[in-house]
């Protein structure tokens, strides 16, 4: 059998002879008569998935949450996804939605990175969150303007040049918005509800500690993963903050755990659920 | 006038490890009335001295602005200077729209020496006939490189390019420890208007026609200080003319008493000017031959172009 999908279903070529690929006009066969009329591929549906990214700020920097899954459909195809990337020393970008376009994405990033570093010889000129965001954004609405989007919903989340944290998001189709709590997919419906009792207006950040905020994030995980059939217990946490030391330079350090897992689970509501599957009312 | 074989082309080395091309690229910037630069902790100043192709013509343009952050002044081939400067604004602007931050001013002068560089290399390109100094304030500060066609990029307190521009260097020289403490814009100007002056070939005068100035700093954007927008700033000189002129007159009127000129300081400077630019001569010329041998060589050509000995 011939494992190219372009093939699947597609006449027996010992039985029948060579298919005739102008039905339909579509081939990946690289024929050269063919070049020209092969169908021009565009991106209508993400593939592998990944689901919310979750996020806030605090009052000396940002926290932010991602599952390690990747579902392809409704099957929990892969757990050991990473979908937090470090940009720079002390951006982080957190990225949900296809998962090809995920890895795209970081090679666009690691690029920018090894560019940065050729012409910033003498040090001092970062790169900070916003102009990630930026440059992301500019990529996204560069590729939805071609009808060939990159399908994610991403969240970007450093410092600004003043010091102050910085949390910005930009999905697929371009659109940007900012804000002290943030979150893609499932999790702007789930999550951001329960992140905006601690941080009710978007200045209020400043007087959240580091513990209260990561208490919160936490519980959202678990949220997310007692109601988004597409999230796994186990995910990752950046925490990046600005910390004064004693000398009173500031000092930026940017934590990643992984392998982290929603604690203190209780099913007790599972047995009030009802109205899905075979159980009927 | 003496020519040799490795200097067809920019890519053929001469025995010796020399690139004529290059070489000859650098005279070019010689060639160009001068530009000076210089730095303080918070600004940086450009200053340029123009020329006017007739009498009846308009001056050429030596600064030009890149970014609100960011300028340039050149010395040398302007057609070139355009050609970068263009690019650089392109690069300016792109890194505002892609990136939402101002371009930094290592980076712009490494892009453009990586353009230069380029041209050294390819067959049948010539280097760039021009040299830049490159003023900018970004993240990091007041900073001023000199970017030449072989590509190469220093940062610099201060310096001066184009003609006759080892006289502003060793003002500069001179004057560097009171230049870096200056917490005053005027100040730095001022010692930008005093190194350009040492410049100037006789009979000329700093005038708001000839002279360009600009400034950018912290708080200021890069500003162009033209025609009749420079006069504030002449009007804080001393003198408008080359002191080294200045002892001319003297000598006109006192011809006896040259070898007593109360601004010894202003020989030596004449002195190590001719030293630098002019090493055939160094043996047969005296501190005080120096002025009026200088003088021989800058009227004999009409442009005001300073002749380059023939070797």
């Amino acid at each position: 059998m011939n494992h190219d999908p372009f093939h699947w279903g597609r006449p027996n070529q010992e039985t029948y002879g060579t298919y005739n690929y102008n039905i339909a006009q579509a081939s990946n066969q690289q024929h050269e008569s063919q070049l020209d009329d092969f169908p021009k591929m565009h991106t209508q549906q993400p593939i592998i998935t990944g689901t919310s990214v979750v996020s806030l700020k605090f009052k000396d920097g940002i926290i932010i949450a991602a599952d390690n899954l990747g579902s392809y459909g409704s099957l929990l195809r892969f757990n050991n996804l990473e979908r937090l990337i470090k940009v720079g020393d002390e951006t982080v970008v957190g990225i949900s939605g296809d998962i090809s376009d995920l890895q795209q994405l970081e090679r666009i990033l690691a690029q920018l990175e090894i560019e940065e570093e050729i012409y910033d010889s003498d040090g001092g000129h970062k790169l900070r969150a916003p102009h990630v965001h930026e440059y992301l954004s500019k990529i996204l609405y560069n590729r939805r303007s071609k009808m060939d989007p990159l399908w994610n919903a991403v969240i970007v989340g450093g410092f600004n040049e003043d010091g102050t944290p910085f949390l910005k998001y930009v999905d697929l189709l371009g659109v940007t918005y900012g804000s002290s709590t943030l979150a893609t997919g499932f999790g702007s419906h789930l999550a951001v509800p329960l992140l905006r009792q601690l941080i009710p207006n978007d200045i209020d950040y400043t007087k959240v500690e580091e513990e209260d905020a990561r208490k919160v994030l936490e519980n959202c995980m678990r949220v997310l993963f007692y109601r988004d059939a597409r999230a796994a217990d186990k995910y990752s946490l950046v925490t990046i903050k600005s910390q004064t030391s004693e000398s009173g330079s500031k000092q930026i350090t940017f934590n990643h755990e992984k392998e982290l897992k929603v604690e203190n689970q209780s099913w007790k509501f599972a047995k009030d659920i009802s109205g899905y599957g075979s159980k009927q009312l | 006038m003496f020519r040799n074989n490795y200097d067809n082309d920019s890519v053929t080395y001469s025995p010796t490890g020399r690139l004529f091309q290059v070489e000859y690229a650098l005279e070019a910037i010689k060639q160009g009335s001068a530009a000076v630069g210089l730095v303080s902790k918070s600004h940086v100043v450009l200053a340029a001295l123009k020329r006017n192709a007739e009498e009846l013509g308009s001056y050429q343009k030596k600064i030009i602005k890149i970014d609100d952050h960011m300028g340039i002044a050149l010395a040398g081939l302007a057609p070139d200077a355009r050609v970068l400067s263009n690019f650089l604004r392109k690069q300016a602007m792109s890194s505002k729209m892609i990136f939402n931050r101002p371009l930094s001013t290592s980076k712009a002068v490494l892009s453009i020496a990586d353009k230069a560089q380029e041209n050294t290399q390819s067959y049948g390109s010539r280097p760039y006939g021009v040299g830049l100094l490159i003023a900018g304030y970004d993240e990091t500060g007041a900073h001023l490189y000199e970017f030449q066609p072989s590509g190469s990029v220093l940062e610099y307190y201060g310096a001066a390019i184009g003609a006759r521009s080892q006289a502003a260097r060793t003002y500069l020289e001179r004057n560097l420890d009171t230049i870096l403490e200056t917490d005053s814009v005027e100040d730095l100007i001022v010692h930008g208007l005093n190194a350009l002056r040492d410049t100037l070939s006789q009979d000329v005068e700093l005038t708001f026609k000839n002279t360009s100035v600009s400034v950018v700093g912290k708080e200021s954007g890069f500003t162009i200080y033209d025609d009749e927008e420079v006069q504030q700033w002449l009007d804080k000189l001393d003198s408008v003319s080359n002191a080294r002129n200045r002892d001319d007159d003297d000598n006109d009127n006192n011809e006896d008493s040259n070898t007593n000129t109360n601004e010894e300081t202003t020989t030596t400077t004449t002195t190590n000017t001719n030293d630098n630019e002019n090493p055939a001569s160094e043996e047969t010329t005296t501190a005080t031959e120096t002025a009026p041998e200088d003088d021989t060589n800058t009227t004999t050509d009409p442009s005001g172009d300073r002749m380059e000995t023939d070797d």
